[in-house]
């Protein structure tokens, strides 16, 4: 099976650990992860701000990029719902590759059916399940199941998990302070369970709690859960 | 019309709107409080129906239905209602409706009028177009009862006084309800609650013209609906001789059997009860049992043109629950009153522009009003896909022209493989000065776009490792 890896514009920019991640954990469980360099945004901030003509040729380029892959894999729910999901109605012709997209999870659980990646991370972890996974491609606890199985890993539930942490993409900077309200109650749960790291599906999100649990000043981290499950125990 | 601003009509930006509420500390309190009890009780009721997905399938289908062949439907309903014995008007707009209203209360030489709760008439701003015509209009609804009291407006379109706590509702009552019994009066609810019965109980006994709206119109049989939890509407569907309903075309069900799917969905989803104690249908004229002046005002006030939309127009499926309110995590932030319209919250969003046109005031900021987080279409129980709606407007409402440019400037970037990485390179250069000032990776001040960001959070900068780099590398 040919795994084409889609790395989204946020990672390359600002996490190129979690692309990483991606291509460690698949090349341990034996599959080959191709990186097509020509890959940039799959266009969803212009899409949700409304430039859905300025999105177009980002979804035709996405289209033509990946038309040769068995299978996409995002480390991004949201960058995930928005390919499978609004790319079959943006543009037709890119059904076939929207289809084949899918966030790490799915990837792992469904395609290649395996929730113990081998992974190794002694440390106590809480989980946010961001929107787009949650209510989009309806990711359910495939997530959960793969951090479950990872060795050491204490996983804490967090406190009104569901609730959005108010990143929105734009939103976040067009409508700043409720963005900022939603944050501090999302910052706050996250505290309270003394987790050292909160994870997701998506560093977009992960970035907003992040910057709101340092301007806080409270301990926890943010941290893709691949890198989590990338993690292994060292050789003795 | 009066000089009052339109209720449908935001004066302010949302984001300047939503400012103002969030520095109301008590607001968020009596918020947060509020729509986390209604949100569990729905959730609750909800998750005890085997069917609820088919209900709301249903739901969904039967209103698109409606949609499909409204005119038909409105011909048929007017018919019904008419050999029944009520007399049907259409009104184009706010303005006609108020008009014909006035006009009905007049003719009885009533200056007095009880109203059942209604959505409609407060788009339409009735109340007020009533005081100019001499005519006081009671609200007997015990929260439009005291938002009346309190001179101000509703936030939230089930519960108007969800803004208010029990202690600021006895100081209202105490200041503003007319023979108050102080002595009796604590903030305890069943003391608030009889305070308002007394109040209402001498009104509905002495006013002889009631205004309703309905929640459902039977198009098969002429019937109107009003589904309620107080018994306060009963009270004025039943007791007074003339009986006025403003209706929205959009509330137009085909048939009898069809309210069996609404009235499974509409209780659940807005007070999270299994059933509503109180559901009221009503005829026509039945001679010597209720009201024998029956009139129904079918509104229209920019319905019409929205049907033209194969995306939009689903928002007139709405049933006016406020699931979405209660569930939204900006409404539980910020309240109705940020929304500058009778109908806040998401489905507020998506509606206020439509029916106006979002040239309409600030209508244009609403459809921004939310993170795409999904949780209003989750929790609607007629399938309103409220984001992609909101997507929708945003794309074809008015935009900043330097927000253009800037997008288009991206875009332009986006599909150039070699000026993206070019781009890539670029950002992480220019982040480099601030790698001096951060402090575990994060930096807490940057300049403008990002400000907007660092006013409220610190913000990651990019490492200086990329990707690209390391899958050369290997």
């Amino acid at each position: 099976m040919r795994i084409g890896l889609f790395l989204t514009c946020v990672n390359d920019l600002m996490f190129p650990g979690t692309g990483q991640a991606v291509v460690r954990i698949l090349e341990r469980l034996g599959h080959t992860v191709e990186f097509p360099s020509a890959q940039t945004c799959c266009g969803q901030m212009h899409a949700n701000s409304g430039y859905l003509a300025e999105a177009l040729p980002m979804v035709r380029h996405f289209a033509d990029t990946f038309a040769g892959y068995d299978a996409v894999v995002t480390p991004s729910g949201s960058c995930a719902a928005m390919v499978r999901e609004s790319y079959p109605t943006l543009l037709p012709e890119a059904a076939p590759v929207a289809t084949r997209c899918f966030e790490l999870s799915e990837l792992l659980v469904d395609v290649l059916g395996v929730t113990d990646v081998g992974a190794w991370f002694p440390h106590r972890v809480t989980y946010h399940p961001s929107c787009h996974g949650l209510r989009t491609l309806r990711l359910g606890d495939r997530p959960r199941r793969l951090l479950a199985q990872v060795r050491g890993l204490d996983l804490v539930d967090l406190p009104q998990a569901e609730q959005c942490c108010g990143f929105g993409g734009t939103f976040a900077l067009a409508n700043a302070e409720v963005s900022v309200a939603m944050l501090a109650d999302k910052t706050a749960a996250v505290a309270a369970t003394g987790a050292e790291y909160v994870a997701a599906t998506d560093n977009s999100c992960l970035m907003h709690i992040g910057g709101g649990l340092s301007r806080a000043g409270a301990a926890a981290r943010p941290l893709h859960y691949a890198e989590i499950l990338a993690h292994r125990e060292p050789a003795r | 019309m009066s000089s009052v601003p339109s209720p449908i009509t935001a004066a302010r930006p949302f984001p300047e709107a939503a400012r103002s509420a969030l520095a109301d500390q008590q607001l968020r309190d009596n918020l947060r409080r509020a729509t986390a009890t209604i949100r569990d009780k729905r959730q609750r009721v909800v998750d005890e129906v085997p069917d609820w997905e088919d209900l709301r399938t249903a739901g969904a289908r039967i209103k698109d239905d409606v949609l499909a062949r409204l005119p038909e439907l409105l011909a048929q309903f007017e018919a019904a209602a008419t050999a029944a014995g009520a007399r049907v008007h259409r009104a184009a707009d706010a303005a006609e409706a108020c008009r014909i209203v006035t006009g009905l209360v007049r003719a009885t030489g009533s200056d007095e009028v009880v109203k059942v709760k209604s959505m409609a008439t407060q788009e339409i701003g009735l109340n007020e177009a009533l005081a100019d015509a001499g005519v006081a209009a009671v609200e007997t609804d015990l929260a439009e009862l005291i938002v009346q009291l309190a001179d101000d407006t509703p936030s939230h379109i089930l519960v108007p006084a969800i803004h208010y706590n029990r202690s600021q509702i006895r100081d209202i009552f105490a200041r503003r309800m007319p023979g108050v019994d102080l002595s009796t009066l604590t903030d305890d609810p069943p003391a608030l609650a009889e305070a308002a019965r007394r109040h209402l109980r001498a009104k509905f006994l002495s006013t002889e013209v009631a205004i309703s709206g309905a929640n459902f119109a039977v198009a098969e049989t002429g019937t109107l609906v009003v589904v309620e939890s107080e018994g306060n509407g009963r009270m004025c569907l039943t007791l007074p001789d003339t009986l006025i309903s403003v209706v929205g075309v959009e509330k137009i069900v085909p048939t009898f059997a069809d309210l069996g799917v609404f009235l499974q969905l509409l209780p659940r989803s807005s007070t999270g009860e299994r059933m509503n104690p109180y559901t009221s249908m009503w005829t026509g004229v039945t001679p010597g049992d209720g009201p024998g002046d029956v009139h129904i005002v079918l509104l229209d006030n920019g319905r019409t043109p929205m049907l033209a939309d194969p995306v939009g127009r689903q928002a007139l499926r709405c049933i006016r629950c406020s699931a979405c309110l209660n569930v939204c995590p900006v409404y539980e932030r910020v309240g109705g009153h940020a929304y500058g319209s009778v109908y806040p919250g998401p489905i507020g969003a998506i509606l206020t522009p439509q029916l106006t046109g979002q040239a309409a005031g600030a209508n244009h900021t609403l459809p921004y009003a939310s993170t795409l987080c999904g949780a209003c279409y989750d929790a609607c129980p007629v399938k309103i896909n409220i984001p992609e709606v909101l997507v929708h407007l945003r794309a074809s409402g008015p935009k900043p022209p330097a927000a253009r440019a800037g997008m288009r400037a991206v875009a332009r970037v986006m599909r150039r493989p070699r000026w993206y990485r070019a781009g890539l390179r670029l950002l992480r250069w220019a982040a480099a000065p601030w790698r001096l000032v951060a402090r575990g990776g994060q930096v807490r001040r940057l300049p403008w776009p990002m400000s907007a960001w660092t006013a409220g959070r610190d913000a990651p900068l990019p490492p200086r490792g990329s990707f690209r780099d390391w899958w050369a590398r290997r």
